[in-house]
């Protein structure tokens, strides 16, 4: 059987980290249940993309796996009852995000009984695969990774979605982290059920699983249960952040996925191995996305791992743990590399919670003030992207967006090995998400001045419109003097209409140029495309030209010339003076965020 | 709130510094073993400048005193500029060099992180041009030397600039190895004639070349904790090694050979401390290649060409001058991008 076993070359990346792993703690107890809680907080928000619609009402009786909102939009996930009860809130309240802010909720008190809504598993080998994508909408499961994409989205391509390999993602890098580490250990047969519906539905022809060397206990079980399956289990390198998927794909590929595609667009796609487990349990027991396993580790008495229904309060899981020791300060989301602060001890168990940290001063010491960079490159060294920090650093902090944007700020993917590195304490990470979220408020900013222009433009097109109607109208009285009495009114029509054709013509055509002029602008400007919006313009043909009188037409076909010529040579100054202005006005607002920023570093304070 | 990675497993800036002031102390020893100990005076002269200038810049700059003094940066610059200056130079010639260097070439650009010129480099280049014959006025070994001074001896020299009574200054100084070879190749003597004289030793100059080696063994330990990358100084003694032995095989009765030119002057002090200041170096690995080989030619371009005996220096300061240029056009190839 071991000749089935496939190991696969590693092809390795850049840089990356080997920081303590510290996952023997909660990998000691097997996946633990918790008992029922006596509430279960639901926020709308927790994936990426659109928040859903919420399909019940306060007071509504609801069974478990009962759909309590849909999803709304291409990318958004359904949200099941994890447990049979009623609906007592839909309203705000603490969410698990880094922003701290409250967003709505849906609260279901549980009735104790746990009672199922029919389930209808679905013989997904003889389903037509639309429908099989279709139905996976409802199913509420998201990337279970962390990254919490709506999983159904990965499908939509269909089975022949030219995906020829099926990477699963198993490598799980971060320190403290071990719930799929535990998952695979417990249940690999599942995911290995998972993984051939995956594999059905991509129509992949070969399917690659990626295990840190570090998990021997899960690599072995897994290629236990894929023996005879044909699935290759490629036991990688411990090196963080070998978990990032398209660092993933390149270790057990060799494929360079590159920066402006997706991984489908060069036939690979990846889930993570607890997201097809999910795929499993949703299409061959119809059960929905309910629950997922919780590393809870760090300060507490007994970290383990927990099966936790989604709404669950931290409270109930820290207890389930044995409690908080008692120099626990508070907790952290996700891992040490990339998590962030819960705001609060009480916030519900997400789709996105794969790791719970009790962080105390003991294991997360408070950094040291931040020293001056000193270029010393081993932030580059680190970088698995192969970008240059310091350089990026330095671009950030000076405001210099452009130039950070230039060196590929955007290839990012804040896996803080820079920060980890670096002997200044300099919290980098932080000045890369700084810098990109105020690229794309700029963005954002000239997007709409943009729209504020187009609307400019068209009415300097209809005041121009409603001058010709009156020149029109002038020459029309002109011309009645001199023509019978009888004959006027109809005439006057007619050229009115024609006139007014025409300068409808002048319109639509000034606009083309003005949307030329304009996509040439922002295309040299941030080098993006704007297709639709040309489209959405282009199809207002002229109508009604060929009767216009020779001499109108001639007119107006100068008057064109000259406008599409004039407007071509304001707008690319307006442009530029806009975006001046833009970046002034950026510039001028975030001038206390920066200082703020800037507050921790030593050069600037007292 | 996202701040993100929580942990780090960085060495401080200050045990960096300091591993380089370890890595330099096998050179220091050899020095005083060669020259006597008259160094260990500069040095202290150097460092207590440096530490006082460094404390006095950044009182009127308004920036917290104590981090940056324990960043040991400073000491690093003063140790440097200390070992490159003759150590029987008088007291204020180091007093001065070092001013200068913190003052000037660090503090007033913005201090550690900031100064695009190598520090105890411009320090060494303004006290060269400033003071050209104290700066050429280089001890014999003191196996060499016709009046062994001892430690008292060179102290009231460096302080006092009085010898012991019927010594002279010749009976205590000698022309350096480089310094001894470019006068006498003007004198169209041949460099094998020359390299017979006894400031030669069996690599560089005598006694000196000990001290270079033990710059060396300091260089592999920075380079195997990882203090330093390989680029650097291979970089540099590569091209070195090239240039001078391009010219060496094309006429070698003219231009000296490689290992001479390894093993002399400050070549591996260049190599492993000088040239492997990050803050004026080049960050990514193919300009620290350039950048590298870009001071060894230079180098020996100024030695051979040059109106100084030793050009490293000069050259470091030309190619800081280059860096940003070198850095800009040596990006690495970012992961899923195109060249």
């Amino acid at each position: 059987m071991n000749a089935l076993v496939n190991f696969a070359k590693v092809f390795r990346f850049h840089g990356g980290v080997h920081p303590p792993e510290n996952k023997a703690q909660s990998t000691q107890l097997p996946i633990g249940q918790l008992p029922l809680p006596a509430k279960l907080v639901l926020p709308l928000r927790q994936h990426v993309g659109n928040i859903p619609k919420v399909t019940v009402n306060v007071g509504d009786h609801v069974l478990k796996g009962q759909l309590i909102a849909e999803a709304e939009g291409t990318v958004s996930a359904a949200i099941h009852a994890p447990t049979s009860g009623t609906v007592t809130a839909i309203e705000d309240a603490i969410i698990p995000h880094p922003s701290g802010l409250p967003d709505h909720c849906i609260t279901i008190t549980p009735d104790g009984k746990d009672t199922w809504v029919e389930r209808k598993p679905i013989d997904w080998r003889n389903t037509e695969c639309k429908t099989l994508v279709a139905s996976l909408r409802l199913s509420g499961i998201v990337g279970l990774g962390g990254a919490t994409f709506p999983t159904h989205i990965k499908f939509r391509v269909g089975c022949k979605s030219g995906v020829h390999t099926l990477v699963i993602n198993a490598a799980e890098c971060e320190p403290y982290i071990t719930c799929d580490d535990m998952l695979m250990r417990e249940r690999a047969q599942q995911i290995v059920k998972g993984m051939a519906i995956a594999q059905y539905l991509l129509g992949a022809e070969k399917v690659i699983v990626g295990i840190e060397d570090n998990k021997p206990e899960a690599a072995a079980a897994m290629q236990a249960a894929t023996a005879g399956t044909g699935i290759q289990v490629a036991i990688v390198p411990t090196l963080y952040p070998s978990g990032d998927a398209r660092r993933l794909v390149h270790l057990v590929l060799g494929t360079e996925i590159p920066h402006d595609k997706r991984a489908t667009e060069v036939g690979i796609q990846v889930f993570n191995v607890a997201t097809v487990l999910a795929l499993h349990r949703y299409f061959d027991f119809g059960e929905p996305s309910l629950s997922r396993i919780v590393s809870m580790t760090g300060s507490v008495q007994r970290p383990q791992n927990f099966e936790v229904l989604f709404g669950t309060p931290l409270t109930e899981l820290v207890a389930a743990a044995g409690g908080a020791k008692p120099e626990t300060t508070h907790y952290i989301m996700g891992g040490p590399m990339m998590g962030f602060d819960l705001p609060s001890n009480d916030v519900p168990i997400t789709k996105a919670a794969n790791c719970i940290i009790a962080a105390s001063p003991n294991l997360f010491a408070p950094p040291p003030p931040a020293m001056p960079c000193i270029r010393c490159a081993r932030c580059a060294d680190a970088c698995p992207v192969n970008l240059q920090p310091q350089d990026l650093y330095w671009f950030a902090k000076a405001d210099n967006f452009e130039k950070a944007r230039d060196y590929k700020l955007f290839d990012c993917i804040e896996c803080g090995a820079c920060s980890y590195v670096c002997p200044s304490n300099i919290p980098l990470v932080q000045y890369y998400r700084y810098a990109k979220s105020e690229i794309i408020a700029a963005d954002k900013a000239k997007e709409a001045a943009d729209i504020a222009r187009e609307r400019n433009d068209f009415r300097l097109a209809r005041i121009e419109r409603e001058k010709m109607e009156r020149a029109a109208k002038h020459a029309e009285r002109a011309q009645g003097v001199k023509s019978e009495n009888v004959k006027i009114v109809p005439e006057s029509d007619a050229l009115g209409a024609n006139t007014h054709a025409g300068a409808e013509q002048a319109l639509a055509t000034n606009e083309d140029a003005a949307k030329a002029a304009k996509q040439a602008a922002i295309a040299a400007a941030i080098e993006r495309a704007k297709a639709a919006k040309a489209a959405a313009v282009g199809g207002d043909a002229p109508k009604n030209v060929s009767d216009a009188p020779p001499s109108v037409k001639a007119e107006i076909a100068e008057i064109d010339a000259r406008r599409a010529a004039m407007n071509l040579a304001e707008k690319s100054a307006a442009d530029e003076e806009k975006q001046a202005k833009i970046a002034a006005a950026i510039a001028r607002a975030k001038a206390a965020k920066a200082a703020a920023e800037a507050a921790k570093d030593p050069e600037k304070s007292t | 709130m996202n701040r993100s990675p929580y942990i780090s497993e960085a060495p401080s800036v200050s045990a960096i510094m300091f591993k380089v002031l370890l890595a330099l102390v096998p050179g220091v020893i050899a020095y005083v073993w060669v020259f006597g100990g008259g160094v260990l005076v500069t040095i202290g002269l150097a460092t207590a400048t440096a530490l006082a200038a460094e404390a006095v810049m950044l009182k009127i700059r308004h920036r917290p005193i104590q981090p940056f003094l324990m960043d040991f940066s400073a000491v690093v610059t003063a140790w440097l500029l200390a070992l490159a200056i003759p150590p029987l130079a008088p007291w204020w010639l180091i007093v001065v060099g070092t001013l200068f260097a913190i003052v000037f070439a660090k503090q007033i650009y913005g201090g550690l992180g900031y100064n695009p010129f190598n520090p105890a480099m411009i320090g060494y280049a303004v006290l060269l041009i400033s003071f050209p014959v104290l700066m050429t006025k280089w001890p014999a070994a003191l196996q060499l030397a016709e009046f062994k001074l001892s430690f008292t001896d060179q102290l009231h020299y460096i302080f006092g600039g009085l010898l012991p009574q019927d010594v002279k200054i010749d009976a205590v100084t000698s022309a350096t190895p480089l310094d001894y070879l470019k006068t006498q190749l003007t004198l169209k003597h041949d460099v094998a004639s020359i390299t017979q004289a006894p400031v030669f030793g069996a690599l560089g100059g005598k006694g000196g070349e000990y001290v270079t080696g033990a710059y060396l063994l300091g260089g592999l330990y920075l380079w195997q904790q990882k203090i330093i990358s390989w680029h650097l100084p291979a970089a540099f003694l590569g091209a070195l090694t090239l240039i001078s032995g391009v010219f060496w095989v094309i006429n070698s009765a003219h231009f000296a050979s490689p290992l001479l030119h390894l093993f002399s002057g400050a070549s591996m002090l260049a190599a492993f401390f000088i040239i492997t200041d990050p803050v004026s170096g080049p960050t990514t690995p193919k300009g620290k290649l350039y950048f590298a080989a870009g001071v060894g030619i230079i180098t020996y371009l100024i030695r051979v060409y040059g109106g100084y005996p030793d050009g490293v220096a000069f050259a470091v300061i030309f190619m800081n001058i280059c860096v940003p240029l070198i850095d800009a056009h040596t990006q690495p190839r970012v992961f899923g991008h195109e060249k």
